[in-house]
């Protein structure tokens, strides 16, 4: 089950939950959002839920689930 | 271990990619939910980058005239003393036009919050040089860099580290150590202001991708490296406890 629920709606791909994710486990989708923004996705078998990308996203995009 | 972004926080922030503002006003609104306080805070913002925030969270908001924010949530404070207030202002507002409103309000002591975001340039107008731009920064108004035998470096602790105010503390808003201390200044800086002890400034160092012409992540790793060379961190001031 995933750990994280992204809102890409509201990426403005900053990239700073890339680089600080301990699991490496973001990354850049190439989607763009309505806004022209590359948007960030998750590998939900390397995700551990430990909310360091909730943390540090400015936009608000990460929900952490349990 | 869930996290969600506060009720507090609703629309999509005008902010560029990777602005502290939008970490900042996430922060305060987690403290106030946290606190239980979200629905009876009123926020007084600036004209500048912060006026995106009139959008952003559900406060009862008032922008102020450019750098007038802290005598502004002065009076909003004593006709409302039971509703807790905050100004949210930036460097440019709060350490150079509204400098003599900031040193006076603390002064005074009067028991209100004030947030401020230094991003060490004036963020909306295009990057000009600030107070707290760096020596040899180069900013749209000193594109050689700033010359330091002409033009010093503010650092408010140096003007308000000797008055006699609840708190005085500084976070960087870089990575998930540096906004889980800054949620921590904040929601002290609340605390104070709920105790009635008096004025209470957290500065929040916060990257500006924009006007540094840097990507988000270089111009956060220039935040954490060369900023706080300038701008240390941590706890200045605290009445009635140890610093």
């Amino acid at each position: 089950m995933s750990k994280v629920k992204l809102n890409t709606a509201r990426c403005k791909g900053c990239g700073y939950c890339v680089e600080d994710c301990p699991k490496k486990a973001l990354s850049f989708s190439g989607n763009i959002n309505d806004k022209g923004y590359d948007t960030v996705q998750v590998d939900d078998s390397l995700c551990i839920g430990c909310g360091t990308c909730y943390r540090v996203c400015p936009d608000c995009v990460f929900e952490i689930l349990e | 271990m869930k996290l969600k972004a506060p009720e507090t926080v609703f629309s999509t922030a005008g902010f560029c990619p990777g602005c502290g503002h939008g970490l900042a006003s996430r922060l305060i609104g987690e403290v106030t939910e946290e606190l239980g306080i979200q629905e009876k805070t009123l926020a007084v913002v600036d004209v500048a980058c912060c006026s995106f925030d009139i959008d952003y969270w559900r406060y009862d908001t008032i922008m102020s005239a450019h750098g007038r924010d802290i005598p502004t949530a002065v009076g909003v404070k004593h006709i409302r003393p039971e509703n807790p207030v905050f100004a949210y202002l930036g460097d440019g507002a709060a350490y150079s036009i509204g400098m003599a409103e900031t040193i006076h309000a603390a002064l005074r002591n009067d028991n209100i919050c004030v947030f401020v975001v230094n991003n060490s340039v004036f963020g909306m107008t295009g990057g000009q040089m600030a107070p707290t731009t760096l020596p040899h920064q180069k900013t749209a108004t000193s594109p050689l860099g700033k010359d330091p035998a002409r033009y010093g470096t503010l650092n408010v602790v140096d003007v308000l580290g000797k008055m006699d105010i609840a708190y005085l503390a500084r976070g960087e808003l870089v990575g998930a150590a540096g906004m889980n201390n800054c949620k921590k200044l904040i929601r002290k800086a609340f605390e104070k202001q709920l105790a009635g002890e008096g004025f209470s400034l957290v500065e929040l160092l916060s990257p500006c991708p924009t006007n540094l012409n840097m990507p988000p992540v270089k111009a956060r790793a220039h935040v954490h490296n060369e900023m706080t060379k300038f701008f240390p961190t941590g706890e200045f001031i605290d009445k009635g406890g140890k610093v």
